[in-house]
């Protein structure tokens, strides 16, 4: 009986010995020479795999920074400029400068403003609906609502509206990964630069027709009148494509298109409350999430 | 809001056909096989058959609601087809408790790890009756003699089955003559007069289940056909072969589960190909297993192992054995 | 009997207007008629706003090859030129037109005269469905003058004309074949000169004995076109299905029918053909059939393009009460429609008013891997597969997957007892890997 056991404990140790000496020597054999500096550039990267940065992990990301002759092009937008400088750091590369994105919705169309004139009956997917039809409402350009933001969303972000239909960014958990850009079918997300106590103010409409049919098919919807080009001081807003846009650059949040705008389609977030003689009409401007 | 209109992607016309309906189909392909069991084996049939159908539904049911906490879809059919399929293939006289934890292996383990309905790779079925077969053999072997619906629960009169007398005279040195003289011919095996599995036995109740089957084009009939001609063709050159130690083809196709399996277990919708000729491959496949076990195997019964080893192969063939395309340019001419 | 040989389903036919005749539709008051009619680039306006224009007149030209000339379908005055939503679901750049009387250019044949001499040359017909703005008729839209220009290196010895109108609900061919069959034999004689072939092939479905027997009769008076009844079943009216019917000839994938020596016409094609070459009367009217289970009246029309959904309507008896959905063209491949002021265009074969009961969709459950889709794609794909990739972003593999060749039947997402959507998902696979390919040829 005893013999059994040490015969069967023996033989098996020979064999895990055995086994253990070819492992070894395959390993040596097939070893891949890989930069240790890629595992260290990854361990700053904020491991979301999110794809932000254009590769489709941190692993990939982290290669590319390490192959890279300078950091032009590379960036990590979750981490920002803090994981880039340590990134830059390790590697004795220059930071680059980098300034914080946050992203926006350019619609307001809510069922308020944009009354809908049918019923999505498919899949709820913006990119089906979006290769169908002009969507619920008579907009071409605004949102559908099938929450395909949401879904590419991978850091709690962004979220759908159940009154409005629209989704709402929380501005502190956004990273400016940009997934939520490339998921909407209509391009109506954009990555503005992230201003004071999360200030903002931009054109919350992307509707590029004329004046008539943007404003019969959404009440908020830019028409294109000009009037907040003539106002602003800063030649911050252009006009193209019946479309008011405000270069986030230029804009120093004089708020005086908002109140200018006979539609209501800019939008200033964030923002103390104004002095009462102008109260009313902020408050008709400006839909706070 | 209401008076507006719909507006969706074609086409705006849709079927008639529904899971629910298709499972409800099968259901009643499967009601003269059940009334040929009742016959044959007494009210002991009965009792199997409502304990696991009623314990499959009852663990779907639980899971669904308490562990994935989404809609309970027991309602669709598939869990009461899983039950009655596991009660066909178990003897009438099994102890309630172990049809209970079949079913549980059924629905439990080979289904609902997986996701639910659609995405298990083996028949539930037949994971659970191969479970029990493994853990109670002495209960899933001891076969009751068919001997007419007064027939009780418990006190039936056991005996083998066809196959395992072969297989046991065979080891003994008999030959297939000797043997042939004490199992039931091929008529009373057509009628199911022999023992065996609840819903094994009757030939003819399948036989017409499978005729149901596809005029309502429920299953196509590429499957049942291709395991049992690949069985007849395989059986036919082992026979020729050698006829003293080999079973002719008649007695090969009717005893045991072929009839059950190939019409009923591998036309498993989930568990079976997506296109013709892959379901041919793997008809020809079950078969071909099937006979290697009972020929070869230690067990005198393989077709359960057959389905199981296919279904393991399923997703491969689906991923490298495609259709023909139309218009697919032939490549060399 | 022929049929094509893989897959197919077989709806509900609900021909419910099959023993209406044709009937003319009254005037609106307005129409809008889109410059996009067609496959291919829109047509250039040429009106401006003001201007008075007759029946018939040219109101926007061809831009390109692959582009068609759009008349104006009423007499009157130019009121704008703005979008209106057309059946595309999207915008539309539209000429819209106030109706005054009923004014027609000068150069149409009006006479009810039936005119059998075919006096043009195979260039000089080509060139007349160009000026007439002719398109496919059976939906597509695509230009006749393209299909009808053999490139050199190809040649077409047998043109087939497509009479199966396989949709259910939709009667238009099937009346016009009844009561324009000679008209319609003609067009198919001028169509067999312009491509200089000497056979025709005209497929008809047996659900439509009346039409199979009176155009076999009238075809005796017409050398080389022979009518062939064919077995029911969706999606024959399809262009490759129905060659592989009639001929047994398979069209490779990715390719023209033009690969397999022949060309396919629709019966609304050959009558627009006959119209156009012989009364000199270019494509504005169509017949559309006006249908649905809850309709007081259904019937079929010839309506002048433009004209909107809900004269129609009208016509047919109002607007039944429990309405869900309008659908333009047939119920399988159809689009629906978001308000009843669509205008009618040249590819609008017919509108179907589905009741709320069936207009809402299932919804889906778990694919239980049936493999009933498998086995109703018409062109032996593997549509739950295509679903899936697709749905998972894998377009690489869905491409490998020829999902490209789906010609958006609709007979997968018909027959699937799961209700799964499947063809909304593979409509989109499918576009993404034409954008895909596009792109990649670009960069290279």
């Amino acid at each position: 009986m005893s013999s059994t056991i040490i015969i069967t404990v023996v033989s098996l140790s020979l064999l895990a010995f055995m086994s253990a000496v070819i492992l070894y020597f395959i390993a040596q054999k097939f070893k891949v020479f890989e930069d240790p500096r890629i595992d260290e550039v990854q361990a700053v990267l904020p491991a979301a795999n999110c794809g932000g940065c254009g590769f489709a992990g941190c692993r990939n990301f982290a290669e590319a920074l390490v192959k890279a002759e300078n950091f032009d092009g590379l960036l990590c937008p979750v981490g920002g400029a803090v994981v880039m400088g340590q990134a830059a750091k390790l590697l004795g590369k220059e930071a680059p400068v980098i300034e914080p994105k946050v992203a926006v919705l350019i619609c307001n169309g809510s069922p308020e403003f944009r009354p809908h004139t049918s019923k999505y009956d498919g899949v709820p997917d913006c990119r089906i609906a979006n290769t169908l039809y002009i969507g619920e409402t008579d907009c071409s350009y605004g949102c559908l609502g099938n929450n395909d933001c949401e879904r590419a969303c991978t850091f709690d972000a962004l979220h759908m509206d159940p009154l409005t239909g629209l989704p709402v960014i929380t501005d502190d958990k956004c990273t400016s990964c940009g997934n939520c850009v490339k998921a909407c079918p209509r391009h109506i997300i954009e990555l503005r630069k992230k201003a004071r106590k999360d200030r903002k103010i931009y054109v919350a409409c992307s509707n590029c027709d004329k004046g008539g049919p943007a404003r019969r098919a959404c009440k908020v919807a830019c028409i294109a009148c000009s009037k907040c080009v003539n106002v602003c001081e800063f030649n911050a807003i252009t006009i193209e494509n019946n479309l008011a846009y405000i270069d986030a650059s230029k804009c120093t949040f004089c708020r005086k298109c908002v109140t200018e705008c006979p539609t209501g389609s800019i939008l200033e977030i964030n923002f103390p409350p104004r002095k009462p003689k102008v109260e009313a009409e902020a408050e008709n401007a400006t839909i706070n999430p | 809001m209401s008076n507006l209109l719909n507006v969706s992607p074609s086409p705006h016309e849709h079927g008639q056909e529904t899971t629910r309906k298709l499972m409800t189909g099968v259901i009643i392909a499967l009601i003269p096989a059940f009334l040929a069991s009742v016959f044959y084996f007494g009210y002991g049939a009965i009792i199997v058959t409502a304990t696991s159908v009623i314990s499959c539904m009852l663990f779907e049911y639980l899971i669904q609601r308490f562990i994935f906490k989404k809609p309970v879809t027991i309602t669709d059919g598939s869990a009461v087809v899983t039950g009655i399929l596991l009660a066909f293939n178990l003897p009438s006289n099994i102890p309630v408790f172990i049809i209970i934890i079949g079913a549980f292996v059924s629905i439990a383990i080979a289904k609902m790890t997986f996701g639910g309905l659609g995405n298990n790779p083996f028949n539930p079925a037949l994971v659970g009756r191969v479970f029990m077969l493994i853990s109670f053999p002495v209960q899933m072997t001891s076969w009751p003699v068919p001997k007419g619906f007064a027939t009780g629960y418990t006190d039936a009169i056991t005996g083998a089955t066809p196959l395992a007398i072969v297989k046991e005279g065979l080891k003994n040195g008999d030959t297939i003559q000797q043997l042939m003289a004490q199992v039931p011919g091929p008529a009373q095996m057509f009628l199911g007069k022999m023992g065996g599995s609840m819903g094994e036995v009757a030939a003819v109740a399948l036989l017409i289940g499978l005729i149901y089957l596809l005029v309502k084009r429920i299953i196509t009939w590429h499957i049942p056909v291709s395991i049992i001609g690949s069985m007849a063709i395989f059986t036919t050159i082992l026979w020729l072969i050698n006829p003293d130690k080999n079973a002719d083809p008649m007695f090969h196709i009717l005893a045991g589960g072929v009839l059950l399996g190939a019409i009923f277990m591998a036309t498993d919708y989930v568990t079976s190909p997506m296109n013709p000729k892959t379901m041919m491959i793997y008809g020809c496949g079950i078969g071909i297993l099937t006979v290697v076990i009972r020929v070869w195997g230690a067990y005198p019964e393989g077709v359960s192992f057959a389905i199981l080893i296919m279904n393991a192969f399923v997703p491969l063939m689906n991923a490298f054995i495609k259709p023909k395309r139309f218009g697919e340019v032939v490549k060399n001419g | 009997m022929k049929t094509f040989s893989t897959g197919g389903v077989h709806p509900p036919e609900n021909k419910l207007t099959a023993n209406c005749s044709i009937q003319y539709l009254p005037l609106p008051q307005s129409v809008a008629i889109p410059v996009s009619q067609h496959i291919g680039t829109p047509a250039n306006i040429v009106v401006n706003k003001g201007d008075s224009v007759k029946t018939g007149q040219v109101i926007a030209e061809s831009k390109g090859f692959v582009s068609a000339f759009i008349h104006s379908s009423v007499s009157g005055k130019v009121n704008k030129i703005d979008t209106v939503i057309d059946t595309s679901g999207y915008r539309q750049t539209a000429v819209f037109i106030d109706v005054e009387g009923d004014e027609w250019v000068d150069t149409i044949d009006r006479s009810e005269e039936i005119l059998t001499d075919i006096k043009l040359s195979s260039e000089d017909i080509i060139r007349k469905c160009l000026q007439s703005g002719i398109v496919g008729m059976g939906g597509a839209t695509f230009p006749s003058h393209v299909k009808l220009t053999v490139p050199a290196g190809k040649k077409c010895d047998v043109l087939i004309i497509n009479g199966v109108e396989c949709e259910p609900y939709l009667t238009s061919d099937h009346r016009l074949m009844l009561e324009r069959g000679e008209e319609v034999l003609i067009g198919t004689t001028i169509l067999m000169k312009a491509l200089n072939v000497s056979m025709a092939l005209m497929g008809i479905e047996n659900n439509k004995p009346d039409a199979i027997e009176h155009l076999t009769r009238l075809a005796t008076g017409f050398k080389g076109i022979t009518v062939y009844p064919l077995k029911v079943k969706y999606p024959q009216g399809a262009e490759k299905q129905l060659i592989k019917a009639l001929i047994n000839r398979e069209v490779p994938s990715g390719r023209l029918p033009l690969d397999v020596n022949t060309v396919v016409h629709n019966v609304g094609t050959a009558f627009a053909v006959y119209e156009a070459v012989q009364k000199n009367k270019p494509l504005f009217e169509r017949v559309v059939t006006i249908t649905g289970k809850s309709v007081a009246k259904p019937g079929n029309y010839v309506v002048r393009t433009g004209t909107p959904v809900s004269k129609l309507i009208d016509a047919a008896g109002g607007l039944p009460e429990d309405t869900g959905k309008i659908v333009s063209g047939g119920p399988m491949m159809g689009k629906a429609i978001t308000n009843t002021g669509v205008p009618v265009v040249k590819g609008t074969s017919g509108i179907i008013l589905f009741p709320k009961s069936e207009s809402e969709r299932k919804s889906p459950e778990p694919c239980i891997r049936c493999a009933k889709c498998v086995s109703a794609c018409a062109l032996n794909l593997e549509p739950y597969l295509l679903m899936t990739l697709s749905e998972k972003g894998l377009f690489e593999m869905a491409g490998k997957e020829r999902i490209t060749d789906c010609m958006e039947c609709g007979s997968c997402s018909y027959t699937c007892p799961a209700g799964r959507p499947l063809l909304d998902y593979i409509r989109l696979g499918k576009a993404t890997v034409i954008k895909m390919a596009r792109e990649r040829v670009i960069k290279n």
